[in-house]
């Protein structure tokens, strides 16, 4: 995105952080359980409330889920890595410090490649990846004058993204989002629900004059939490700094919330008041050390992901680049197509996904794992169609029939009568007597008006109830005008 | 009969087993010790009903002939170890009634192995101090020559105090810059820090987890052996713990030390170093000589950086560990407009001053600007003291050396008390054991002109507590230290 | 390394410690005398020394992916200095 301003064109910097919680049974850190909906203070154990004498031990299954994310997105994996303590005062944060990682994260340098809507793509670098622990989740807005702490969230696994200053515009960054999204979900690392804020943005957004090498300070906004507010963030808090720099202001380095009601971004805090977090080596975490063996055993069973899916499905499936798209975004919705399209065109089972199957999802407020219609039974529908069983148009009759119903559609149309006539001597008879009943438009139509032949068309459709095959429908009606 | 207090683990064991006395009768002797000795205020706490209701149970093993390896002896607990539904305290104001809910792996271990627990000791707040005079409940009285009112050192003087003065078989201890052997020093009885990692920190409150570690505090070495074995162990719940066997320490007690290595430090005898404390220690060098062993002369070059190196890591780590203590979830909460507030209120009002000092130090010495001329300095310093030990071990199997300076000093004494740095050479002897990991006795060699304990140090490698014991008894049985009666 | 009264109040804040007005020269003076002996670590030279961190060099051994420990809201509670609805309670924290 270039800005244009009253002094020229502007260009827009941004880099995201994300944090994403780890699908795991347990915590991090702690035996408690990660799931976090239960009463207040259930799911905490002694390590998590930071009681006196507790010690962390590492789970695991963050481990191997982080370096499953880190290989998705085709990076680095650290073999040596360590923790490290944050410290900083808070009610949600009972150690008083969090730990993270600092110095030695597991996973070092990778690359997304995101998909834009001009058709081109551009690779985004990832800086690192590392984990640490979730902070608990306070309810500040009981009581005028009182937070009540519910410790449940506290010590969670989290896995935190860091991508280079790569985004040049709020599409990039949402369509990074939508990537990052889709690869932790084909890979089941985290539930990528941002509105659940099992996954998290903080965005970091600079301009600078076209052309200008340097990086200006830029500005952290906290917490977008949805793919359209991280867009709507940046085109704002870009707009923002444009105008400050043209009316002969400065930008320091600083904090800012974004305001999901106004669109807007609203100042917390300046960096140089920032907490001085006194990062240091965890003492009651030695390093974590990887072997070989169980990187390769992870890289062995990684699911196939997105941009492969896509290149297979393009390559093998006849799926155009902008379907494969959208089809593989979702892990599930690929299945579904898949499955669907065993043994059939994969492009007409597309077209249907994509149509009237998704309408018809929307209209009733589904996701594709409860729908009516499985995938077997849009498969056989599609392939009614092809086997000139019904026509095109019964087809959507029937679809939603099965919408209603989640019956089979060979069922359907056996019960229905909806079989479409195949038997040329039927349609031959119908043909012969629509023509024997309007000499009129016969006359017409071989003296030039050529248009009329849609109106045969119809009449012997009408009289077929629908079911002649509209293709030996034309081929009598060419030989016999 | 003989007063039953005054009996060794081993020999108190034997009493139980042989039905001289119930484990009953002896819980019921420590109990009646400990009230007669209240003046010494070693207990903070004082556990009678779960003390004599264990004890029944280990009298029903004895009677069952299923007693474990500790069955009905009686020990003093350092407060700064969690008993589950016995208040906890780390002798801070900040931990008001503070009852933990769980049980630390140290004690758990000894209680099931049959130990029985008389009540909590007293000791420096946090661990933090090297006299108990920093304990929000008062100073420990040292039981030697109790009219002087010398300290019983620190920060583990209740435990000293209490095993020296028979208020307990023994005791728990903890050990981050020398609170096991420079205590054990100043009451004339017998302590050893374990290797890190040999003894699980679960439980423990935290001082400086890359240094502390627990460990027994008892009348001779053949108990400290007895203690240790059941204490030690790998323990899932504490990643910095060792997965290594653990030997029975007691077995090598008797064996020669004729062909062993004695390492004598040039570095650990200073120049103005306490004449008498020099005199022990040479007559422990010829005792082991005497025994067949060879002595070395070996050199610790980074010595004297030891002490300064301690003072930036472990306030370092006291500064974060300490920061849980905030009034929201247990102890002490002073009330206040904000959270902010509330914060400062409690931790202000909470802890003492020497703590206060030390998260201030560890803050800073973190700080952006200062981490790596301070931390990451030290952290440096400290592997260069790690390797003089790995050079030196290449020459000796054990390193001999006073444990203390000097004897127990009087409570308030001003030199100590105005200037921090002074209380802290204290430690001079011990702290480098504690960088570098290395297990660690103190037992009593002598006494004084005027009458007081002095402690040897022994040093040994990493995970080979077994040379220390054996050498330690060797001196013991020459030393033929009394103890208190 | 002189420590002023401002770097007594920035250390007293990072420690959320409070410093009376009439001790933050007394806490000054006794930090410069602490960090001036710690100071000493400056002569030695530790060109190409790495850190050390953990003392016994061992790897982190994991914990397997089990649950075990929860429901135990009463125990997690039972120290607090005021809880209502089985929450820890704070003044308002304003975010």
């Amino acid at each position: 995105m270039i800005l244009e301003g009253k002094t020229g064109k502007w260009e827009v910097i941004c880099g995201l952080e994300i944090h994403c919680q780890i699908i795991s049974k347990s915590k991090i850190f702690s035996g408690a359980s990660a799931k976090f909906g239960d009463d207040a203070n259930q799911s905490v154990s002694f390590v998590d409330a930071g009681m006196p004498g507790m010690l962390p031990t590492l789970n695991e299954e963050c481990v191997r889920q982080a370096v499953k994310t880190g290989l998705g997105l085709r990076a680095v994996i650290n073999k040596y890595s360590e923790f490290s303590r944050k410290n900083y005062f808070y009610a949600d944060l009972p150690q008083g410090y969090q730990i993270t990682q600092f110095v030695h994260p597991i996973v070092g340098e990778g690359v997304v490649t995101i998909d834009l809507d001009d058709g081109s793509t551009k690779d985004i670098r990832i800086e690192r990846l590392h984990i640490e622990q979730d902070a608990a989740k306070s309810i500040h807005d009981m009581s005028p004058t009182k937070s009540f702490i519910d410790l449940n969230r506290c010590g969670v696994g989290l896995m935190e993204i860091v991508t280079k200053p790569d985004f040049r515009s709020p599409e990039e960054a949402g369509a990074f989002l939508k990537k990052l999204r889709s690869i932790v979900r084909y890979l089941g690392t985290c539930d990528g629900n941002m509105n659940e804020g099992s996954m998290r943005c903080d965005a970091s957004i600079s301009v600078r004059p076209l052309g200008e090498d340097e990086l200006r300070p830029r500005a952290e906004i906290k917490n977008v939490n949805s793919v359209k507010f991280a867009m709507q963030a940046i085109e704002y808090e870009a707009k923002r700094q444009v105008e400050v720099y043209e009316n002969g202001g400065e930008i320091e380095q600083e904090t800012r919330q974004f305001d999901a009601t106004t669109g807007t971004t609203k100042f917390m805090r300046k960096k140089e008041f920032a907490n001085d977090y006194r990062y240091f080596p965890e003492p009651d975490l030695p390093p974590l050390v990887l072997s070989d063996e169980f990187i390769e055993e992870i890289r062995r069973n990684l699911p196939e992901l997105p941009d492969a899916k896509k290149v297979r499905f393009m390559e093998t499936m006849g799926l155009t680049k902008y379907d494969a798209s959208i089809i593989c975004e979702n892990k599930e919705v690929a299945e579904f197509f898949e499955q669907a399209a065993a043994g059939h065109d994969g492009k007409k089972v597309a077209n249907w996904l994509m149509g009237d199957f998704f309408a018809m999802l929307n209209r009733k407020n589904l996701t594709i794992e409860n729908s009516p219609v499985s995938a077997e039974n849009l498969g056989k529908l599609v392939e009614l169609v092809e086997n000139n069983v019904i026509s095109g148009k019964t087809a959507k009759d029937v679809f939603e029939i099965m919408a209603e119903s989640g019956e089979n559609p060979e069922k359907i149309v056996e019960e229905k009568g909806l079989k479409q006539v195949t038997d040329t001597g039927a349609i031959e008879a119908i043909v012969d007597k629509v023509i024997a009943s309007s000499p009129d438009n016969v006359a017409a139509y071989r003296n030039g008006k050529v248009a009329l032949r849609g109106w045969f068309v119809g009449q012997v459709m009408k009289e077929s109830q629908g079911k002649a095959n509209p293709q030996v429908v034309n081929e009598l009606l060419n030989r016999k005008l | 009969m003989t007063d039953i207090t005054k009996l060794t683990i081993a020999e108190t064991l034997g009493g139980l087993k042989n039905k001289q006395f119930s484990a009953t009768d002896l819980t019921k002797a420590y109990l009646k010790s400990m009230e007669d000795n209240r003046d010494l205020n070693a207990y903070v706490l004082e556990t009678p009903e779960v003390a004599l209701a264990q004890a029944a149970q280990s009298d029903a093993h004895y009677a069952a002939g299923t007693a474990r390896d500790l069955e009905g002896i009686p020990l003093g607990i350092k407060d700064l170890f969690c008993t589950k539904n016995i208040r906890t305290t780390a002798c801070s104001h900040i931990l008001d009634n503070f009852v933990p809910q769980y049980e630390s792996t140290v004690t758990a271990n000894l209680f099931n192995a049959g130990a029985i627990c008389l009540g909590k000791l007293n000791l420096d707040e946090f661990a933090m101090g090297s006299s108990t005079e920093n304990s929000f409940f008062g100073s420990t009285i040292n039981p030697w020559q109790y009219e002087r009112k010398l300290v019983p050192g620190g920060s583990s003087g209740g435990s000293s105090a209490a095993v020296a003065a028979n208020m307990c078989a023994a005791a728990t201890a903890t050990d981050t810059g020398g609170s096991i052997r420079q205590p054990a020093a100043f009451c004339g009885v017998t302590g050893i820090k374990p290797t890190y990692g040999r003894c699980s920190r679960y439980g423990v409150i935290a001082f400086a987890s890359s240094l502390d570690q627990p460990g027994p505090i008892a009348k001779d070495v053949r108990d400290c052996a007895i203690l240790l074995k059941s204490m030690a162990g790998h323990d899932v719940k504490d990643a910095t713990s060792v997965d290594m066997k653990v030997p029975d320490f007691a077995a090598v007690i008797g064996q020669s030390v004729r062909g062993m290595k004695i390492g004598i430090p040039a570095e650990y005898r200073p120049q103005g170093l306490n004449e008498e404390m020099v005199g022990y220690w040479d007559k422990g060098i010829e005792m082991l000589r005497q025994a067949g062993a060879e002595i070395v002369d070996i050199y610790l070059p980074h010595t004297k950086y030891a002490l300064p190196t301690y003072y930036i890591i472990a306030p370092a780590e006291v500064s974060s560990n300490l920061a849980r203590y905030d009034g929201v979830r247990y102890g002490l909460r002073v009330d206040g407009k904000s959270l902010d507030d509330m914060y400062i209120n409690t931790r202000s009002a909470g802890f003492g001053k020497e703590v206060k000092r030390r998260i201030m130090i560890g803050t800073y010495v973190l700080s952006a600007g200062y981490y790596d001329a301070y931390y990451r300095k030290a952290q440096k310093i400290r592997r260069l003291i790690r390797n003089d030990f790995i050079e030196a071990f290449k020459l000796c199997d054990v390193i001999l050396t006073p444990t203390t300076p000097t004897t127990a000093f009087p409570i308030g004494d001003k030199s100590m008390s105005e200037n921090p740095i002074n209380m802290w050479l204290n430690d001079v002897f011990t702290v480098s054991v504690n960088l570098a990991g290395l297990p660690a006795m103190s037992l009593p060699i002598g006494l004084s002109a005027d009458g007081l304990p002095l402690g040897l140090q022994l040093i040994g490698r990493a995970f080979d507590e077994e040379t220390i014991f054996k050498t330690a008894a060797v001196l013991e049985k020459e030393a033929k230290f009394e103890r208190l009666k | 390394m002189a420590i002023d009264t401002q770097m007594v109040k920035k250390i007293a804040f990072l420690s959320h410690l409070k410093v009376e007005d009439d001790k933050i020269a007394g806490t000054a003076q006794e930090f410069d005398k602490i960090l001036d002996w710690v100071g000493q670590l400056s002569e030695v030279d530790t060109t190409d020394v790495r850190p050390l961190s953990a003392v016994n060099d061992i790897d982190l051994i994991c914990r397997k992916d089990e649950v075990t420990e929860g429901n135990q809201a009463d125990k997690i509670l039972k120290n607090a200095p005021v809880a209502e609805y089985d929450y820890f309670v704070v003044p308002k924290v304003v975010e």
